[in-house]
């Protein structure tokens, strides 16, 4: 198991190393930094002076070593607009784009699981065509679209929702939290929603079909006529069952909540990490848009391998073969 | 004479598909005493697991019991709402199916579904159905079965996986099991394993058992009495020798024709021609007609129904001595 996981983190670590060189050039590809930094009359014996300064006319292997050091502790250098170190930024933002996606992948999960479920198990009455029309357009729908809807609906129209924005937020220790005031909770509610939609339907969709595979298999008809209550064969042996490739593919989804951030984060002008990086392309903001890169990689490997263990978790099977490979 | 743990009375099976309604089990039936086993062999598609599975209530829709009796010790069974005929599945039925390894899940471990299954049916806490089950996997062949018991299904070999799955259908002391191939997915020295391990339980608890299998050999070595079922009829039934020796139906004939014997010198086996019909395309009259090298007139029109016929009952028009004597004799 302590093989396995460190392997794994090995396997991490190299694809880390691979998205560092992706965010390093794109220093070197869009343009010469010193342009962005200097004014336009700036003397060429200055420019040199600030290349030098800045260790931009090093061998490119030394300044890649250099940078992915840095970005090992969290230093991605200062942004050209802000004035400020990066990291900084990055971590001011942070807890707004990570509580957005905690809300929206709890809500994915929750009512995607029961919808799925319910679906799966009722097949033919009314609330399980209704949710396969609720999922059709949550999977057709572009993101932004079903945030402009609400917005006209419950901030323009009924006025009950605030249409951007975080609400009040309190701060406990570097991290800023909107679930404690009411104006923090009220301005979740619909880029959540906005956000969990596309996964919702997924899971959904996921566990009618992963469920519905089960219940033909042999050991849920074994379970059958071994008499067990119809609740213990759904939500003991089949529920479990279908769990293991949706936890897979919630977990993963997790990411991309993440990255896809970026248009729930424009639409409702929600102060994260993805307005930072949209900002940030519209200035030609390198450090901010490598940075974030690297953030985001970073936490998509971190859950493939929560996945990968979590997995051994559920599926015994597993944990066999990887106690004694192969 | 004692109440038959298991009496099917003229059981009918459809499946209502879009363009019709398939018939796949029509007018069966048969007896099982306690204690004993009764073969029940066929072709593919002959209506023998149906059967089975109707006994027990697990027919799905589109399928349905559109006909007949089934009495379990002499109450009747067929037409229970799902909650009791629940009750009585792995209680006073148990089943076996065909492919021991995908019959247990997969993520629970065996003794953790043994004692799910034991506290459904019995009254036990928690600890003392744990002993049963250490008892149970015991008494199935598992070695150090209080090890095993906390082992998951992928860490047993088939074999061993069917025995867990028997112990599963015998851990409430059903009257009757119903196993259902239990031995086509094995290999052949697991088979004879498996198939003395059934043996032996069904003598021991007195528990009727009903063996559905294509294997003529299985039936031979464990049956008292064999049903040879053929497209959702039972053409023969009596006891196993009788059958065996001196089948009369020229599709048992044609059965156990097609066994090759060890003393056997290098001749060809006995052939039946032709497969069995569809079931939606079932011929009027005896459904084997096409293929019988025997049919007259009559098997074109009538449909036989099961007489006595010494020790063994036969539906077929030749066997029907009384009124239609001369027939016999245009047969051949």
């Amino acid at each position: 198991m302590l093989a396995f996981t460190l392997r794994r983190a090995i396997q991490a670590i190299g694809v880390m190393i691979a998205v560092g060189v992706i965010a390093f050039s794109m220093f070197r590809f869009a343009g010469d930094p010193v342009n962005q930094i200097v004014s336009l009359d700036t003397p060429a014996a200055e420019r040199e002076a600030v290349r030098k300064s800045l260790g931009l006319d090093d061998p490119v292997p030394v300044q890649f070593a250099r940078y992915f050091a840095n970005a090992a502790q969290f230093k991605f250098g200062v942004s050209y607009q802000f004035r400020q170190p990066v990291s900084n930024l990055l971590m001011e933002r942070m807890p707004a784009t990570l509580e957005l996606a905690a809300c929206a992948t709890v809500l994915a999960m929750v009512f995607g699981i029961l919808m799925g479920v319910y679906s799966a198990l009722r097949r033919d009455t009314i609330l399980t065509k209704f949710f396969q029309a609720v999922s059709l357009i949550g999977i057709s729908l572009p993101t932004f679209l079903i945030g402009i809807l609400l917005i006209y609906l419950f901030s323009v129209t009924l006025g009950w929702l605030p249409s951007f924005g975080r609400g009040d937020v309190v701060r406990i220790g570097w991290w800023t939290t909107g679930l404690l005031t009411l104006s923090g909770l009220k301005a979740l509610i619909m880029p959540s929603i906005t956000l969990g939609l596309f996964q919702m339907t997924l899971i959904m969709r996921l566990v009618r079909a992963e469920m519905l595979e089960v219940l033909r298999t042999d050991y849920i008809r074994f379970a059958r006529a071994r008499g067990l209550t119809t609740r213990a064969i759904h939500f003991g042996h089949a529920l479990k069952n279908t769990l293991v490739p949706v936890i897979t593919v919630a977990g993963l989804q997790f990411g991309s909540v993440i990255a896809f951030a970026i248009i729930t984060e424009t639409v409702f002008q929600w102060p994260g990490m993805g307005l930072l990086f949209v900002q940030a392309v519209q200035n030609v903001d390198i450090p901010i848009m490598a940075a974030y890169l690297l953030m985001v990689s970073l936490i998509f490997v971190t859950i493939n391998l929560v996945v990968d263990i979590l997995y051994t978790v559920v599926d015994p099977r597993l944990r066999s073969t990887i106690r004694r490979p192969a | 004479m004692t109440v038959p743990v298991l009496s099917v009375r003229n059981l009918e099976v459809e499946f209502i598909t879009r363009r019709s309604t398939l018939r796949a089990i029509n007018g069966v039936s048969f007896d099982i005493a306690k204690g004993e086993v009764l073969g029940v062999v066929g072709e593919s598609g002959a209506g023998k697991s149906v059967t089975g599975l109707a006994v027990i209530g697990l027919i799905d829709p589109p399928g349905r019991i559109s006909g007949g009796e089934i009495y379990l010790s002499g109450t009747r069974i067929d037409h229970l709402p799902p909650e009791e005929i629940r009750r009585i599945r792995g209680k006073r039925i148990g089943m076996i199916f065909q492919d021991p390894l995908t019959s247990l899940n997969p993520l629970y471990r065996i003794g953790d579904q043994i004692v799910e299954t034991i506290r459904t049916h019995m009254n036990l806490s928690e600890t003392a159905a744990r002993k049963r089950a250490i008892d149970l996997l015991a008494e199935v062949g598992i070695p150090a079965p209080d090890k095993r018991i906390d082992a998951y299904p992928h860490e047993f070999s088939g074999g061993m996986r069917q025995r867990v799955v028997i112990a599963l259908a015998i851990c409430a002391e059903p009257e009757l099991i119903i196993a259902d191939e239990p031995t086509t997915a094995l290999d052949v020295s697991v088979q004879a394993q498996i198939i003395s391990l059934i043996k032996r339980l069904g003598r021991d608890h007195g528990t009727a058992v009903m063996l559905v299998t294509h294997d003529m050999g299985v039936i031979a070595e464990t049956s008292d009495r064999v049903a040879v079922m053929y497209s959702g009829r039972i053409a023969e039934i009596g006891p196993v020798q009788d059958v065996v020796q001196n089948p009369l139906h020229p599709y048992a004939r044609g059965l156990m024709g097609a066994i090759p014997t060890l003393a056997g010198e290098d001749k060809r086996l006995v052939q039946i021609p032709g497969s069995m019909p569809r079931l939606s395309a079932i011929p009027p009259g005896c459904s084997f007609n096409p293929r019988c090298a025997f049919a007259f007139d009559r098997c074109r029109v009538d449909r036989p129904e099961p007489l006595k016929h010494g020790s063994q009952a036969v539906a077929c028009h030749l066997f029907d001595t009384a009124p239609h004597e001369a027939a016999k004799e245009t047969a051949a």
